[in-house]
């Protein structure tokens, strides 16, 4: 279980508070208006950002004062998710190992993940030589080797087009149900949420609110979400 | 990740390299008492002032067209011309006098073609010969770091511009200004820094006492004089300029923030036209006045080439081993310096620029003061002259490596840090390939000055450690004027030599 | 590898060993004196011959920074002997308190009288402008005729180098109270005037200007080891200011007995006839085989002009104020 207690942080104008848990294996919807604080919310859970007060645990372990890299979660980021001068094998190879010393069933895990994310062939490439949606694939198929319990995306998907974000939606889906991991999304699209998010958690007016059934949330929109929504 | 490492270790390095600079004021005794400067001192003050401005000013402003023209054009000879980019900032100042007078002198091949065209001659001595030299030392200089931010510019930004439809006038307003804003304070302040210490070029060319700069006047404490008190009041005085210029570079400077490409190929759009025209008019100008004068220094010095004396081999040997020294530590502390400034330290800036306006006759002659009750000078004579080199040449190597580093920290520090990627693994996988092509140009840039550099070895030589610019210099006073040329022309092609395989290399490695 | 090291640890006990037997007299000087173009290589082999010793020399750039090391060095200094200092800073050498006297009889064959009871003179020459004969047919004879001409000359900062100096004070000796108006006269022929002489040398060479201030003996070196006869001294009615480079014992010196032998040597035959062609000036007593054939060819001034050492002293800074101020309008 992911727990965030009373975690806060305040920045000049800017205020954000969450205490709330996320079960194993939810997959949650971070929804709210621009600037409210959703990839702020990440950023904190992620080891980014250092709240002013609280914790994050999981399973009851305290992550907070934890570096990014020790801490049981991947983020995916909106962009440069890929360095763009090491090839596709190396980055997904950062995904085992951070010195990159990769034995040869390392090397075969990342065929496979390779493999599993459509991406069969393309080790040796660089990023600049991918659509972006095989660049977003790239990045999962590491997400896939690091194993983490929970996986952050904050709008990886963003530039792609409808057809390409679904499938990816579908792959993060198929992922997280063989790995059991917690999923925290940030979207701007209530349709995501549906689609991929039995859970969703508003962010608005300074407060991350605790994950509620998306499909009653989204029926009967508290007003903040509700101006949100239009 | 080890950003705590890193800024442990930026602080140790900037505390290293403050107490290197002032120490030796404190050695020779600087006080605070009567701390007023006499009527000549404030003379030179002026001086310096003026033409260090003025030669900061013209440098950088000829630099933009020149390193625009390089940007946006592909020619035959365009890499060999950067390289050369490189040589006249390495020449040892005798020798790059000597070119320039072979070419802007009164018997010089401008003035003779002035002559043929029945024009009045051009004097090169006065402040416009002052002006004149130092552009020629730092226009190139300058080129390269306009065209290195030209570079940083991800290839996405001029995508999106084509895409939009700007004009080349639109273009210059939103993606290069933004990165002329960013990059030419900091090239205006090394070069203004530069200048202001400026005392050879400052003297040979200006014609006169007119000319005098606050260099000389601690030469003339120092050496005649042996005023050290008063020396040490003149040195500080420079860092306090360079720490005031410093403080304006920095209020003017502003960070483009064009975050990262994907590493694409490409860079800005090359307009025809006119543009085409005023391109290929500042790559031709600018050329021929780097490259005639550096002819006439190979002109000088070839016939005696071949039979240089013994003693030049054993003294180009020391240079170099010399060389490679200071710039492994030159660059290791650059390198640190630069990642701790990425990540927001502003006093590393500080520390990175002060050794500029350091005067090496001080620094020499404080050290000097310090270790000699404990070792004998010539048993460091070689150690001294690394470290020192090592110093003054790291905020050339700073300021290449400093926009690059903080374009990494800001574009991938976050993913590194997800991926638990240890201080190690980060600057093995990211930093070193990352920062390539600068790193190469920086170590090529500092090697080549510490060959170059008689720095302070003349003070601690003592028996028969000479290096080479020394031994270029103990042949003019043995007038052997020829075999100076030619020790000199050896001196230029090393110096060169070791440019070239450093900045080559890191642009290879950068490549693959 | 492993046998390499203990090879090498006996060769530097050995040779330490065959230090510690051989006295070492150590000679601060100046750097052209040591390179292997100057005196010093002949020298070090002369006097070793006889002497039982090492002679090591130590240089630094030039006369003013042998003066300035000196003073940094202070007492600490491992040098027994300093040669190159010139007459217009032994006032200031002798007032450090570092030298001893030399105890040695003072006669020599300089033109004007010299006799210091610190200082031994072991070379001297003449300030004179050289010009290029080919180029220049009938040179100035005075600095008035100099200052009345269009020729461009290059001369040295007598802030910064010890011709420079001797500049200054040769104007002075020569005009005293007209001196400044000699420099004013002289502003419009000065094309540019650099640090040291070997800039000034190398404009001249690269025929940036018709003079240039050096010695009169500088023209032998182009003779004797160029085979070039085109260079030439200008005589000057007015007479040439002479520059006498001394050398002294150091009062703390580590090897006093082998100083004293070594400032005696610096007399002998055997050291003065190293000096006309290595260091191109005149030695301080009379060769018995008399000057290198082609010395006799130099200008002999017919009026010698030289400043005691307190005289210089006290006209360095006056003059130098009128040289500034004629110079900077």
């Amino acid at each position: 279980m992911l727990a965030l207690e009373n975690l806060s942080i305040r920045m000049g104008d800017f205020a954000l508070h969450a205490d709330w848990q996320a079960p194993k294996g939810a997959r949650i919807a971070i929804i709210g208006p621009s600037g409210a604080g959703k990839s702020t919310l990440l950023s904190l859970i992620g080891g980014f950002t250092a709240p002013d007060t609280g914790k994050v645990l999981w399973q009851s372990q305290d992550l907070t004062r934890l570096e990014p890299g020790a801490r049981p979660i991947t983020t995916l980021f909106q962009d440069q998710n890929l360095f763009p001068h090491l090839t596709i094998a190396q980055n997904l190879g950062l995904g085992i190992s951070p010195n990159l010393r990769l034995t040869k069933a390392d090397k075969e895990r990342i065929e496979g993940a390779l493999e599993r994310t459509g991406l069969a062939g393309f080790g040796p490439r660089k990023p600049a030589q991918l659509s972006g949606g095989q660049q977003s694939r790239a990045a999962l198929a590491r997400a896939l080797l690091r194993d983490k319990p929970v996986l952050l995306l904050d709008e990886p998907f963003a530039a792609l087009g409808p057809a390409l974000k679904a499938e990816m939606l579908g792959l993060v889906s198929d992922l997280a149900d063989e790995t059991g991991a917690v999923v925290l999304m940030v979207t701007h699209d209530p349709k995501d949420a549906q689609a991929f998010a039995p859970l969703t958690c508003l962010v608005a007016g300074g407060i991350a609110y605790a994950p509620q059934p998306t499909e009653a949330l989204l029926r009967n929109p508290p007003p903040e979400l509700a101006a949100y929504l239009g | 990740m080890a950003d705590r490492a890193v800024t442990l270790a930026a602080a140790g390095l900037a505390a290293a390299v403050f107490l290197l600079l002032l120490a030796p004021l404190g050695a020779l005794g600087l006080t605070f008492q009567g701390f007023a400067f006499s009527a000549p001192e404030l003379a030179a003050l002026r001086f310096t002032l003026l033409q260090a401005t003025l030669s900061a000013a013209l440098s950088v402003a000829l630099a933009v067209p020149v390193a625009r023209a390089l940007a946006r054009r592909r020619f035959m000879g365009r890499s060999a011309l950067i390289s050369i980019l490189g040589a006249p900032f390495i020449l040892p100042v005798i020798v790059a006098v000597l070119g320039l007078l072979a070419v802007f002198g009164r018997a010089g091949w401008f003035n003779d073609a002035l002559g043929l065209l029945g024009l009045p001659s051009f004097s090169v001595y006065g402040l416009q010969g002052v002006v004149l030299a130092h552009v020629f030392f730092n226009m190139p200089l300058a080129v390269r770091m306009i065209l290195h931010g030209w570079q940083a510019i991800p290839a996405e930004r001029f995508r999106l511009a084509a895409s939009l439809g700007f004009t080349p006038r639109a273009s210059l307003r939103h993606i290069e200004a933004p990165m002329l804003r960013e990059v030419l304070p900091g090239a205006g302040l090394v070069i203004l820094v530069i200048c202001l210490t400026s005392f050879a070029v400052a003297l040979t060319l200006g014609g006169g006492p007119k000319a005098t700069t606050i260099e000389l006047a601690i030469y003339q404490a120092l050496r005649f004089d042996f005023d050290l008190p008063t020396a040490a009041r003149l040195a500080l005085l420079q860092f306090a300029l360079c720490a005031a210029a410093f403080v304006v570079a920095s209020r003017v400077s502003l960070p483009s923030g064009f975050g990262a490409g994907q590493g694409r190929d490409g860079g800005p759009p090359s307009p025809n036209g006119w543009r085409k025209v005023v391109d290929t008019f500042a790559i031709v100008l600018a050329a021929l006045f780097l490259a005639l004068p550096l002819l006439a220094v190979v002109l000088n010095g070839l016939p005696g080439l071949v039979d240089l004396p013994e003693t030049v081999w054993a003294a180009a040997g020391r240079s170099l081993a010399i060389a490679l020294a200071s710039t492994a530590i030159s660059l290791a502390a650059a390198t640190v310096l630069a990642l701790a400034a990425a990540q927001g330290r502003g006093w590393v800036a500080l520390a990175a620029t002060l050794p500029l306006a350091a005067s090496s006759l001080v620094l020499g002659t404080g050290l000097f003061l310090i270790l000699q009750p404990y070792f004998k000078p010539a048993s460091l004579a070689l150690p001294v002259t690394m470290t020192i080199n090592a110093a003054l040449s790291l905020p050339f190597a700073f300021r290449i490596l400093a926009p690059e580093a903080r374009t990494l920290y800001a574009d991938y520090q976050r993913l590194g840090a997800s991926l638990g990627m240890g201080g190690w693994a980060w600057l093995r996988w990211v930093v070193l390939p990352r920062l390539a092509r600068v790193l190469g140009f920086s170590a090529g840039l500092v090697a080549a000055l510490s060959m170059g550099d008689l720095g302070v070895i003349a003070l601690f030589a003592g028996e028969g450690e000479a290096t080479l610019p020394l031994l270029v210099q103990r042949l003019m006073g043995a007038y052997r004027m020829e075999t100076a040329a030619s020790a000199a022309l050896l001196l230029v092609l090393l110096s060169f030599a070791l440019f070239w395989v450093f900045d080559y290399g890191g642009r290879r490695y950068a490549g693959t | 590898m492993t046998k390499t090291i203990p090879a090498a640890l006996a060769f530097v006990l050995l040779a330490s060993v065959a230090q510690a037997d051989t006295p070492v007299l150590k000679v601060l000087t100046y750097d052209s004196f040591t390179s292997e173009w100057g005196p010093g290589p002949a020298v070090e082999k002369a006097f070793e011959a006889v002497c039982g010793c090492d002679l090591v020399f130590s240089a630094v750039g030039d006369g003013a920074e042998l003066l300035a090391r000196l003073q940094l060095e202070g007492a600490n200094s491992d040098a027994s002997v300093v040669l190159g200092l010139d007459t217009n800073l032994t006032a200031q050498a002798a007032a450090t308190g570092l030298f001893a006297p030399h105890g040695q009889a003072a006669a020599n064959d300089l033109p004007a009288p010299y006799a210091d009871p610190v200082f031994l003179p072991y070379d001297w020459g003449y300030f004179a402008f050289v010009y290029d004969k080919t180029k220049l047919t009938t040179p100035p004879t005075s600095f008035e005729e100099l200052a009345a001409s269009d020729l461009k000359i290059v001369i040295q900062d007598p802030r910064s180098s010890t011709p420079g100096l001797g500049l200054l004070l040769w104007v002075k000796a020569a005009y005293g109270e007209r001196a400044p108006a000699i420099w004013a006269a002289l502003a419009d022929n000065i094309v540019t005037v650099t640090p040291g002489w070997s800039e000034a040398y190398g404009m001249f060479t690269a025929g940036e200007a018709d003079m240039v201030l050096s010695y009169t003996t500088s023209p032998a070196y182009h003779l004797i080891a160029e085979n070039d006869d085109t260079k030439a001294a200008a005589g000057f009615a007015e007479g040439h200011y002479m520059q006498v480079e001394v050398a002294g014992k150091l009062a703390h010196a580590p090897q006093p007995e082998l100083a004293d032998q070594f400032l005696a040597f610096m007399a002998s035959d055997a050291f003065q006839s190293i000096i006309p062609t290595t260091n191109w000036m005149y030695p301080a007593h009379k060769l018995a085989d008399g000057l290198p054939k082609g010395f006799e060819q130099m200008i002999a001034p017919e009026k010698s002009l030289l400043m005691t050492a307190d005289e210089a002293q006290a006209a360095r800074k006056p003059a130098l104020d009128e040289w500034l101020t004629a110079l900077s309008r």
